[in-house]
């Protein structure tokens, strides 16, 4: 069926799929929550900024991120001095741009599941004893979670359908930075269709099968 | 009065301000009451710590909650305070024994006065326990809610309309339940309503508002009784009367009751003699006579004094204050009658009470 080599490229998006959704969880739940409960005048430019990478070209994206991450970068001066040494062409460069390019996958579900709470349950936990954290963690998560899930699907399909910042960012390098979607475009360049058919039918059924689950749960537990 | 509540709020919106300087009682149920708009709710959740009152200051029973000249302004969950808002509130996420769980369980047990058990008993709630929010009425939901508050022990109930959202039928449903509060559990209320009907029953003390300040406030009884309430209060002017159960006659199916001002004959109550009974004299059915009619078929004749006349916004209409043996009465007679019997401050009267109007 399936070459190791394509295999190998499956096995890494996942990999970063399931990485970039774990690391935008924790980045972007506070994100969404101070969008969804600020007033501040900086909630218009924040919103617009996290909602950058669904208009902007990958290309271009992955041209800034590139140049932030090269040597005479901001990024690349901070990984060079903690000894890290240069992200682009390593994975955790990938992690890195797929987690700019995956933001507004994850954060926006999230806040819109926010806003759905309203003011009055924080209320109600409040005139009962509960700090301003004990809220978050046990009436504002609780009731936002059919919103995680869908934010997590999203951002974990859309990780995985990403292919513009990768060539900009990890190129193309088996085992590293060599995605499905890349393989597929190196296969295609090979005229290997056959192989390039596989995988392309691989990543629809995945795609399909994600977004029926999304679509078709319950009503009554969706809020985002 | 040694527990008081003081509160002392200035807020200023667009197009809304409130502005109160108030003492309350520290006992008892405290009706704030006025339309849409007058505050009451404001007050409330500035009282809650909800809203953020400039210039504020609280004192409840010896506490300070807020005091805005020394940068005090204690948080919400800070307060030891029971909320009960209009429309349900309850988590849609748990349980109702989890809801009610959830104040209760951030409390130390050595604070907690109000048992489980009592809780569910008092409100009725024990069938719904493993119930989710979702599949109860508008008024299980509101007795839910009231329990949860009750369990977090406060020392001050604060009730925002919380009849408000549901239908008469579910009112009568909760309102012996609010009763039941009042005489079991010894917690201060402040009542935020707009129903006359609500306030006369439940509360002791009384705060009439409009436009964000406070018209007139006291005792429930002689805040009812003044003359110039804002006229939309005055047109379902009237007292009410605190009275005991004190003979029933079966032959006639009448019962007696007994008030400070004298007895009153109802239809025949089902409550043993001795039990209290609320009621409500609207003045609109209490009329006037200078001697004491002898061929009436009204029953109810009680001895009066008059004490002020005040005019009606009603053409033709003047509202008359009496005092019967110290308890105050009102009156609402034509312009014509008050002239014709030459009545004035300091004349004896009777008033012959057409309706009497039971608050249970």
């Amino acid at each position: 069926m399936l070459s190791d080599s394509d295999l190998q490229a499956i096995g890494l998006t996942v990999r970063l799929a399931g990485v970039v959704t774990g690391i935008l969880l924790v980045l972007g739940t506070p994100i969404a929550w101070w969008l969804a409960r600020t007033r501040s005048k900086w909630k218009g430019p924040v919103g617009a900024m996290v909602a950058l990478p669904l208009v902007l070209p990958p290309s271009v994206l992955g041209f800034y991120l590139l140049l932030a991450m090269g040597p005479n970068g901001p990024i690349g001066h901070l990984t060079e001095a903690l000894g890290i040494g240069l992200l682009p062409f390593t994975f955790w460069g990938l992690v890195v741009a797929s987690v700019f390019y995956s933001l507004p996958f994850m954060v926006q579900p999230v806040q819109n599941a926010f806003e759905a709470i309203g003011e009055r349950p924080l209320e109600v936990a409040a005139t009962l004893r509960a700090s301003p954290l004990d809220t978050f963690f046990f009436v504002a998560l609780p009731l936002a979670l059919p919103g995680f899930l869908t934010a997590g699907i999203l951002t974990f399909a859309h990780t995985v359908g990403e292919f513009g910042v990768v060539l900009m960012i990890g190129g193309n390098l088996p085992g590293i930075t060599r995605v499905a979607s890349v393989q597929i475009y190196d296969h295609v360049e090979a005229l290997e269709y056959t192989e390039a058919h596989k995988l392309a039918a691989v990543m629809l059924i995945f795609s399909f099968l994600v977004l029926l689950g999304l679509y078709t749960r319950r009503p009554g537990s969706r809020r985002a | 009065m040694a527990e008081t509540i003081h509160a002392r709020f200035r807020v200023d919106w667009p197009g809304f301000t409130l502005k109160t300087n108030l003492a309350l009682p520290g006992t008892g149920v405290t009706a704030l009451f006025g339309h849409s708009g007058s505050g009451k709710t404001t007050f409330l959740r500035c009282v809650a710590g909800l809203e953020h009152a400039r210039e504020g200051f609280l004192k409840v029973n010896g506490q300070v909650w807020q005091d805005d000249a020394k940068g005090v302004f204690l948080p919400t969950y800070r307060r030891p305070l029971g909320y009960v808002f209009q429309e349900a509130s309850l988590f849609e996420h748990l349980t109702v024994s989890k809801n009610l769980d959830f104040g209760q369980r951030r409390i130390p047990a050595e604070y907690r006065k109000v048992s489980f058990d009592h809780a569910i008993n008092l409100l009725g709630i024990e069938h719904l326990l493993d119930r989710r929010p979702a599949s109860l009425s508008g008024g299980e939901r509101q007795r839910v809610a009231i329990a949860r508050a009750l369990l977090t022990s406060p020392s001050l109930l604060l009730l925002d309309e919380p009849l408000a959202a549901l239908d008469l039928g579910r009112k009568r449903e909760i309102l012996p339940y609010l009763e039941r509060l009042h005489d079991e559990l010894d917690i201060p209320v402040l009542y935020v309503s707009h129903s006359p009907d609500e306030v006369a029953q439940l509360a002791d003390h009384l705060v009439l508002m409009a436009n964000g300040s406070v018209v007139a406030h006291g005792p429930l009884q002689e805040t009812l009784a003044r003359l110039d309430l804002p006229a939309a209060f005055a047109d379902d002017a009237g007292v009410v009367l605190d009275t005991i159960v004190a003979a029933h006659d079966d032959g006639d199916e009448l019962s007696r009751l007994d008030f400070g001002g004298g007895s009153l004959f109802v239809a025949r109550r089902p409550e043993a003699i001795g039990r209290r009974l609320r009621c409500r004299v609207h003045a609109r059915d209490v009329s006037l006579t200078l001697e004491r009619a002898e061929h009436s078929s009204i029953m109810n004749i009680l001895s009066a004094t008059v004490v002020a006349i005040g005019p009606l916004e009603s053409p033709g209409h003047v509202l008359v204050r009496l005092q019967a043996n110290g308890t105050p009465l009102l009156a609402r007679i034509t312009r014509r009658s008050s002239l014709a019997l030459n009545l004035g401050p300091g004349l004896p009267v009777w008033a012959q009470v057409k309706a009497v109007a039971l608050l249970d």
